[in-house]
């Protein structure tokens, strides 16, 4: 029997707001434990939460970006469970009616476009960090993280392949880098992602039993731990057994995953709408504003690439961050060809030098007066020094010798001053004009027209 | 000294006739020879504030609404650098890092805190029985309880030990012992007063309100700390009205809304105590209005869900972990279970059980969605009737102070003695109560109840019957 995975994503994102969701209290990561912490992230007696108007707009950043539709007016829930990172005994989160409903990623794998769809957004607060101390009877908390906003992403059951959920993932890394709102660093855990993953016959429309898979913190544990999670819950079934519903945690060093809690476990986490804090409205004009300021997005970006004449790869490469983006596109605004600016900015994708700098380059190149490899050197020296490569040129002499009577008398006294390498040309080894090339090049200090100079070598040597 | 009461004592310091280091000094002297067990603690700080209002006097600067008026906290005000216990064993030692915004204000405007006060653990409780450190007596009989939550703020402003203070009422926290005690409280609109670093009980229906001996002095306490707090998202944001200046206000054509089902099953005596005072104030132009409230009889049992389901969640922050009781065990569920089986009492724990129950995975459509759905029927009642009225008078409990100890062994019985004050919270009213009358020499208490944000109304209508009536100004005896 063929058997189909079925894969889901719950992917949270820890929004860079400058301070955390309820209160005023720093969400920078990192710092002396317990130092970005006030009475409310300690959950002291008497504190409210009151929300950062800037985590609602990140929150509908993301989701307006995913054509979510957006819940104009919801509320709060409190989720309840008792463990030391969360000092009030619950955590402030979205149920029922989550800011952002419906929506989709789309993303390109294998070159195709991919489209997945999502079955909400929701805000909520991250949890604090627990060390557990190896042989001491207690733990230690850091509550500096607790409070930072997070969005959870939660997909449709859309996804059929290990590999297709680390591209959606990196989607959405991707996209929030974007965005803006977070730079989706899973090892540092602002990108974090939960995986249900299930089988079914191939053909079937109903979904298998499930298992949540967690404690994956990097994309290649999260491909791993997918195609380990198939394959065992695909071997579970050959051998006639039923997969049951629990809670896995990937083991990234055995490469395995183990049961951590099954259905019946499971919390029981006594959600009701938080009384502390009034229904978030958001109102038609916070949106429009919101999505006014919503940059082209990498998928249109994509195709835009390819419509200024880029291969599919070339235009992935570009568009895989928005500031190379912006950047290939501040070039090509100048007036240079998209093709020779993808070359040059692919080449040294993190040079940047100034904008204007490349398109005058590749102006300088295209207009002849510079050779494409007099043109290396000076990206490099406009890229070291902050110079126009006009200037650069000028100064230095580096225009390039067109003069065919000047390349000729060149090329003559290479060929006069080298007859034994002139013999093995005439022997029967054209490879070797190459060495003349270079003489000539030298003899010109890399002035002279490459072009012009092969062919009046290979005139001269016939 | 003779001075008495909020707005007198604010007035006579602030023309200089006494300095609020000597107030502060004669109530520091009550307050330590307190025998109805009002006060946890006295502020080490309280003749530094005083002195701190005297030099602002001196130097010719605004010392605020409340200048030099002695004050004490019922104990789930937040206070920075004393000690904030919410009558709670769990809570013991707890020094709070900051003030709570109720405190803060009355601070700003002048007062003097003098120490913090007496209350039912968590405000949980009708007869401040459930206090964990020892209860409070009602000064107009020592065997008696003063009411509750709010039982220490109650009998300390009934005693002439404070002037004036704040209370938090749930489900009648402030009111409920206003009445037993005989003094004036008021619950404003909910929002009207920021819950910033109040100790939180069940956080749709705490607010925080005045307990004075006259509602003028209830003005003055209300008009220090109303007002939109940026650290309370619940709070209102609308402009502060001179509460002083409504309670010299002339009732004119005042509509009272009578509403059979708060009389129906109260003793004669308490019932005709109250519409005396309704005849009396139509006396002055009033005039009586049948109302129906048909929800009411609903009101405890939805209350007992919504306070219990919030009061869980809110209480889940007592684990031992940052603050407070710790009692160890041998893994963290044990160390949670003993800190919270040592820490908390056992109508706090009654309540918590009922509240998780209640919000059990399942079962909250049955009972506080339900709930909530109960409240928005009693909150129509309302609008209905107070489109017939302007006020709507009712006893404020069924019974004057009962016995200490007669109904701590029957919750019910003592939920019951809420049923008055319970729907004005689920309804998110302004409710007041008024001294009355007495009952066989104990106080009774008038609540008078109002739309929302219909705080000025209130305090017209019990200034008007303080100015007719001397109830409020009836003492216990020494």
């Amino acid at each position: 029997m063929k058997l189909e995975p079925v894969i889901g994503l719950e992917v949270h994102v820890q929004l860079q707001t400058r301070t955390k969701a309820f209160t005023s209290a720093s969400a920078a990561f990192g710092g002396a434990p317990n130092t970005h912490v006030d009475p409310y992230s300690l959950a002291l007696p008497g504190t409210l939460p009151v929300l950062s108007r800037a985590a609602v707009e990140a929150a509908l950043k993301i989701g307006l970006a995913a054509d979510c539709s957006i819940t104009e007016r919801g509320r709060f829930a409190r989720k309840h469970y008792f463990y030391p990172d969360s000092p009030k005994g619950y955590q402030i989160s979205q149920l029922d009616e989550p800011l952002c409903k419906g929506g989709r990623i789309e993303f390109v794998l294998d070159g195709e476009p991919r489209r997945v769809r999502l079955n909400r957004i929701h805000m909520e607060e991250d949890a604090g960090k627990n060390t557990h101390v190896p042989g001491a009877r207690y733990s230690l908390v850091d509550y500096n993280r607790c409070g930072v906003p997070l969005v959870e992403i939660v997909s449709e059951p859309d996804l059929r392949s290990a590999a297709e959920a680390a591209a959606y993932l990196r989607a959405i890394r991707q996209l929030v880098r974007w965005l803006g709102i977070s730079d989706g660093n899973m090892e540092e855990g602002s990108l974090r992602c939960d995986a249900n993953v299930s089988v079914r016959p191939a053909g079937e429309t109903k979904l298998g039993t499930k298992a949540e898979l967690k404690n994956m913190n990097s994309f290649k544990h999260v491909e791993a731990a997918i195609e380990y999670e198939i394959a065992r819950q695909s071997d579970l079934v050959a051998r006639g057994e039923r997969v049951v519903q629990e809670t896995r945690l990937w083991n990234a060093d055995k490469g395995t995953s183990h049961a951590m809690r099954s259905k019946e476990q499971a919390h029981d986490y006594r959600y009701f709408p938080e009384p502390d804090l009034p229904p978030l409205v958001v109102d038609e004009a916070w949106i429009a504003r919101v999505r006014g300021q919503l940059p082209e997005l990498p998928i249109a970006r994509w195709q835009r690439f390819q419509t200024l004449g880029l291969s599919a790869y070339d235009a992935g490469v570009l568009s895989a961050e928005k500031e190379l983006a912006d950047y290939f596109d501040a070039v090509v605004a100048l007036g240079a060809a998209a093709k020779p600016a993808a070359n040059w900015i692919m080449a040294k994708p993190d040079a940047r030098p100034q904008p204007a700098f490349v398109a005058e380059l590749i102006a300088l190149i295209g207009d002849g007066t510079i050779s494409t490899k007099i043109g290396k050197d000076v990206f490099e020296r406009m890229t070291a020094e902050n110079r126009s490569p006009r200037t650069i040129v000028e100064a230095e002499g580096l225009v390039q010798v067109t003069d065919a009577a000047a390349i000729e008398a060149a090329c003559r006294q290479v060929v006069d001053a080298n007859p034994k390498q002139v013999a093995q040309y005439k022997g029967g080894n054209p490879k070797i004009i190459g060495f003349f090339v270079g003489q000539v090049m030298k003899a010109t200090q890399g002035k002279a027209n490459p072009e012009m100079v092969n062919e009046i070598l290979k005139r001269l040597l016939s | 000294m003779t001075i008495e009461g909020v707005a007198e004592i604010a007035r006579a310091v602030r023309e200089r006739k006494v300095s609020a280091a000597e107030v502060t000094e004669a109530y520091l002297a009550r307050a330590a020879a307190d025998e109805l067990g009002c006060f946890y603690r006295l502020d080490p700080t309280a003749r530094d504030q005083a002195r701190a209002v005297d030099e602002k006097i001196a130097r010719g600067e605004d010392p605020g609404l409340l200048a030099g008026v002695p004050v004490a906290l019922k104990d789930l005000f937040v206070t920075e650098g004393l000690e904030t216990t919410a009558g709670s064993k769990i809570l013991e030692g707890w020094v709070p890092p900051y003030d709570g915004t109720p405190s803060r204000k009355l601070k700003a405007a002048g007062a003097v805190l003098v120490g913090k006060l007496s209350m039912d653990e968590f405000a949980m409780g009708s007869s401040n029985e459930n206090s964990a450190y020892g209860p409070v007596r009602n000064p107009w009989d020592r065997a008696r309880v003063p009411g509750g939550s709010s039982g220490g703020s109650a009998a300390a402003v009934a005693a002439g030990l404070v002037a004036g203070t704040l209370g938090t009422d749930t489900g009648g926290s402030i009111r409920q012992p206003a009445a037993l005690s005989g003094v004036t409280g008021l619950k404003p609109t909910y929002g009207r007063v920021s819950r910033y670093g109040v100790v939180a009980f069940a956080s749709s229906l705490d607010q925080v309100g005045p307990l004075g001996r006259t509602a003028l002095d209830c003005a003055h306490l209300l008009e220090a700390i109303a007002g939109h707090d940026p650290h309370d998202a619940t709070s209102l944001d609308r402009p502060v009205p001179n509460y002083r200046d409504a309670c010299a206000r002339p009732l004119g054509a005042l509509r009272i809304g009578i509403p059979s089902e708060y009389f129906k099953d109260t003793p004669a005596a308490m019932a005709s105590s109250v519409m005396a005072a309704v005849d009396e104030l139509c006396k002055h132009g009033a005039t009586k209005v049948p109302v129906e409230l048909p929800h009411t009889s609903y009101g405890i049992a939805a209350y007992y869900i919504v306070a219990t389901a919030e009061a869980s969640s809110n209480l889940a922050r007592y684990d031992g972990v940052r603050y407070g009781l710790r009692v160890d065990g041998d893994n963290l569920g044990a160390m949670y279970a003993r800190t919270r089986a040592a820490g908390f009492g056992a109508e706090v724990k009654r309540r918590i059980m009922l509240g998780t129950y209640a919000l059990r995975s399942g079962y909250y459509d049955a009972y506080y969605l339900r709930a909530q759905k109960v409240r928005t029927l009693i909150k129509r009642d309302f609008q209905r009737a107070f489109e017939r009225c302007d006020v709507i008078a009712t006893p404020t409990a069924p019974s004057t102070a009962f016995k200490l100890g007669a109904k701590i062994d029957d919750p019910l019985e003592m939920y019951l003695n809420d049923v008055y004050t319970i729907p004005c919270n689920l309804a998110g009213l302004p409710g007041m109560s008024v001294p009355c009358g007495f009952i066989e020499g104990l106080p009774a208490g008038l609540q008078l109840l109002g739309p929302p944000l219909g705080e000025e109304t209130l305090f017209a209508v019990a200034g008007a019957f303080q100015r007719a009536t001397d109830w409020h100004d009836k003492r216990p005896p020494r």
